[in-house]
């Protein structure tokens, strides 16, 4: 069975993508009711900051078979 | 009162990943789960880290973040002692003293213990009242799902409700605990990942924690120095109030003795783990009012600066406390974060969902169906009846959502409802497991004594048949004084009838309480493990940071 490890990092890695992409978009796109602190594209890099981490995860779980 | 925050594509499209990767996952453990031992305990095979995550994000529902940030909003700091002395000692107290009586003598469920300890009559009573619980909880839990979706999101009930319910009946079903286990843990990283940024753009806006604490009202800044006036401090308790009811009580009723976050502990792999479990916990437990109570005070200060635009929704004249957090994630969060703040709370709401199923589950097959209705069923039948159980676990959920629905004041009744089950448990667990000359019609009857009055009390107070200074003992005081001063009341007469029923009473021989009283066993068998390793060890750090937190923010 493969680790729950894996599988955090694989769901961090493909939402962190999601929100990266949003964030990519509201830079091209800025939105006409911007959120407050929208200056500091927070979904662009919040996004960023889950795939490293879902990385990490994804590869210290990827040979890690649980019991 | 309703208030509508629009979704893009990119947020749906998190929200439909969430929902396909724990459908998948259930799916995927399904394989895995193939005895009575699998589906109810997760094949007792997780290490500490996997057991300690999940034992903390069992009790880390939407409900409860919620509440607490809105909590912080009415009560100010004081919240915090919920997650520091108000968590922090039990669970050390579980995993040094009292899980290797649970661990050690393989029972599946707390109830099976008091059996075990006791007699059937003490172990039906309390399976049949957990059971009960979890049931009302879960259901409450859907209706308060349904709730935050349709005011915030526009979403329609029936679809919420149904969709959340028949994903976790999906997924429970397929593969019992370990998949609620993986999905509490993914839970954990959604929460942290999801919301905690609420916090940091709260900081960043306002300019800085010290700034936060500075524009806070006194009452509401402080954790320990306005306690010994009630009226001094946010949540109108002194310190006796938070230390008895909170850090004694209600604390230990609950995490040494609550089987939904406990059964988390039985999953583990070896003694060492289990006792692990509580321990590790217990660090991530502290750092949560970062999340919580910050988001709490960020809401205080922007309510009180007209200029922000920021207020709480106000429903028949009443202020919904609990908006803050939904309303903080509208202010802050733009696209594909606002899925995955969304996401966050619909995986703390279902998983919180999933956890009481599946303690439901296990406490009815065994300590109801197996030891009243039928004493002969094989392992396979108990399997069958596991996964049939929690369809009906889910339906009756789903019809409590729906009596909470048509009755909303429900809502009050269950904040107190822990008080009623887990404050007098938490006295027989203790005098059964350090004394032994305790009797099983002692600890039955102390259970009832203790139970009753915790609802005569309550009972009491909400229909005004007397005071609630009679129960604080002090006034001003607020409803949560009155819950801690309740949790305390009723363990003392449970802990006094107990004793005193025990007194004149069969007691068991000695030799039949070996290994699950204190002094009465040879001591669980653990390999010798470097001092690094040992649960003491972490248990005394946990404790030392907890003295520190507290000593920083008195």
């Amino acid at each position: 069975m493969r680790s729950i490890w894996f599988f955090v990092g694989l769901m961090l890695l493909v939402m962190g993508a999601v929100v990266t992409a949003a964030g990519a978009w509201q830079f091209a796109q800025p939105p006409a009711a911007p959120k407050v602190l929208a200056q500091y594209h927070p979904s662009f890099w919040w996004g960023l900051v889950m795939m490293v981490i879902g990385g990490v995860f994804l590869w210290a779980g990827r040979r890690r078979m649980d019991a | 009162m309703q208030q509508a925050i629009g979704l893009t594509v990119f947020d749906w499209l998190i929200i439909a990943i969430y929902f396909v990767f724990v459908v998948g996952l259930g799916i995927y453990l399904k394989r895995y789960t193939r005895s009575e031992e699998d589906f109810f305990l997760a094949g007792r095979r997780n290490s500490s880290w996997v057991a300690g995550l999940a034992f903390l994000s069992a009790n880390l529902g939407a409900l409860e973040l919620l509440g607490m940030t809105g909590n912080t909003f009415k009560y100010g700091m004081y919240v915090a002692h919920f997650y520091w002395i108000g968590a922090i000692p039990a669970m050390v107290f579980l995993g040094i003293y009292m899980m290797p009586f649970y661990y050690s003598s393989r029972i599946k469920s707390i109830p099976g213990y008091l059996n075990l300890r006791f007699d059937e009559k003490t172990r039906v009573l309390n399976g049949i009242a957990f059971g009960v619980m979890t049931i009302l909880v879960s259901g409450i839990n859907l209706y308060a799902m349904a709730l935050v979706l349709h005011t915030f999101l526009g979403w329609n009930w029936d679809a919420s409700m149904w969709a959340s319910a028949v994903t976790v009946a999906a997924y429970v079903t397929l593969s019992g605990l370990m998949s609620a286990i993986f999905t509490e843990i993914i839970q954990f990283f959604l929460i942290w990942f999801g919301l905690f940024l609420v916090s940091i753009l709260g900081i960043v806006e306002i300019g800085g924690v010290d700034e936060v604490l500075r524009r806070v009202p006194p009452a509401f800044a402080a954790l320990w120095s306005t306690s010994a006036d009630p009226a001094a401090n946010g949540m109108m308790i002194t310190w006796a109030g938070i230390v008895l009811g909170l850090g004694f009580v209600l604390s230990f009723g609950y995490w040494t003795t609550d089987f939904l976050v406990v059964q988390r502990a039985f999953s583990a792999r070896d003694l060492r783990a289990a006792r692990m479990t509580p321990i590790l916990a217990s660090f991530f437990k502290m750092a949560l009012p970062f999340l919580v109570i910050i988001t709490g005070l960020v809401a205080i200060v922007l309510s009180r600066d007209a200029g922000s635009g920021f207020q709480l929704l106000v429903d028949k004249g009443q202020v919904n406390y609990d908006s803050a957090l939904p309303l903080l994630i509208a202010r802050y969060y733009p696209a594909g974060l606002m899925g995955l703040g969304v996401t966050a709370l619909l995986a703390g709401f279902m998983a919180g969902q999933a956890g009481n199923i599946s303690a439901f589950n296990t406490v009815w097959t065994y300590d109801i169906y197996h030891s009243v209705l039928n004493r002969g069923a094989s392992p396979r039948h108990l399997l069958w009846m596991g996964r049939v159980s929690t369809v009906a676990g889910i339906l009756l959920s789903i019809v409590t959502a729906y009596w909470a629905k048509s009755f909303p004041s429900i809502m009050d009744y269950m904040q107190a409802i822990f008080s009623w089950v887990n404050a007098p448990l938490f006295a027989t667990m203790l005098l059964g497991m350090f004394v032994w000359w305790i009797t099983p019609n002692g600890a039955f009857w102390g259970l009832v004594t203790g139970m009753a009055s915790s609802v005569l009390m309550y009972l009491g107070v909400k229909f005004q048949w007397f005071d609630a200074a009679c129960i604080t003992l002090t006034r001003p005081y607020s409803d949560m004084a009155a819950n801690f001063w309740r949790a305390w009341w009723a363990w003392l007469i449970c802990f006094g009838v107990t004793v005193a029923v025990s007194l004149f009473t069969v007691r068991k021989p000695r030799e039949e309480l070996a290994g699950l009283v204190k002094g009465l066993s040879a001591g669980a068998a653990e390999a010798p493990v470097p001092w690094l390793k040992r649960p003491e060890f972490w248990g005394v750090v946990a404790l030392a940071l907890l003295v520190a937190l507290n000593v920083y923010f008195w």
